[in-house]
């Protein structure tokens, strides 16, 4: 059962996520985002990573894409601004097998070292991913970062309204 | 029946890949920031799959920090793209080189 879901919905993140870079219309795009992170939260549960998996929804699919669509639909686009020459063959080709020499090359290192992978049942323990559990490690060990984050949201905020604000002059 | 943590790790391989070659070829503005978002995405998943094979819950802190960093990130980059298309009816990332010093 968890083989099949785990199957289905790998195929589906890895079928958005060729469609994100593959369709020309940002929207349809966006919606090929979606579905990827959908099926990414799906297998987040599978992980027993609940309450990541409502957040990947709620702020990724909801609030993250709506920021995006509303972006899209707030320029208006014309449609001869959706027209670009696409790169050359050789760029793509090139761009392609060095992006795969290094994660080649990263995924070589790791699976030699082994790692701990393989063992599945260490984490069977009380409390794994729900909000209770999420939550003590939060507040309690990583409070400091946390709030280091609120810091980092202000930053954003001012920057955000000073680069979109109208020039007046 | 369990799944492996490779099955996840290889999926991330393979999304942030997918990610990746996007940012690299795609000329549009916008589908390169969501060609970001994917490489992102295939991180956490990467976290969530550790954390769940070491059954240590840092990776979903992490994981929430990321997504924190993610949002603040699309928001300025939206933020410049609304700009750089005022000034120029374009999204065609080639523009940009007029920044060079």
């Amino acid at each position: 059962m968890e083989t099949v879901v785990f199957y289905v919905f790998a195929a589906l993140a890895l079928a958005g996520g060729l469609m994100v870079i593959s369709f020309k219309n940002p929207v349809s795009s966006a919606l090929s985002l979606v579905l990827t992170l959908f099926s990414t939260a799906v297998l987040f549960v599978l992980l027993l990573a609940h309450f990541v998996a409502v957040i990947q929804i709620l702020v990724y699919a909801g609030a993250i894409m709506i920021l995006f669509l509303f972006t899209v639909m707030f320029l208006n686009l014309k449609s001869e601004a959706l027209k670009f020459e696409s790169k050359h063959l050789g760029f793509k080709v090139s761009a392609l097998l060095v992006i795969l020499l290094f994660v080649g090359y990263f995924a070589s290192l790791g699976f030699k070292k082994g790692l701990f992978l393989s063992n599945t049942s260490v984490s069977e323990m009380e409390g794994f991913g729900t909000v209770q559990g999420v939550g003590t490690t939060l507040f309690l060990d990583y409070l400091l970062p946390f709030e280091l984050t609120s810091i980092l949201i202000l930053v954003a905020i001012i920057g955000v309204v000073v680069i979109a604000k109208k020039r007046s002059n | 029946m369990n799944i492996g943590i490779e099955h996840y790790l290889v999926l991330s391989a393979i999304l942030f890949v997918i990610g990746a070659y996007g940012v690299l070829v795609r000329k549009n503005l916008i589908i390169v920031l969501m060609s970001l978002e994917l490489m992102l995405n295939a991180a956490n998943l990467a976290f969530i799959a550790f954390s769940r094979a070491s059954g240590d819950m840092t990776g979903h802190v992490f994981m929430i920090m990321s997504i924190t960093v993610a949002a603040a990130e699309v928001a300025v980059g939206l933020a410049l793209l609304v700009s750089i298309y005022s000034h120029r009816e374009s999204l065609d990332i080639d523009i940009l080189k007029l920044l060079k010093g």
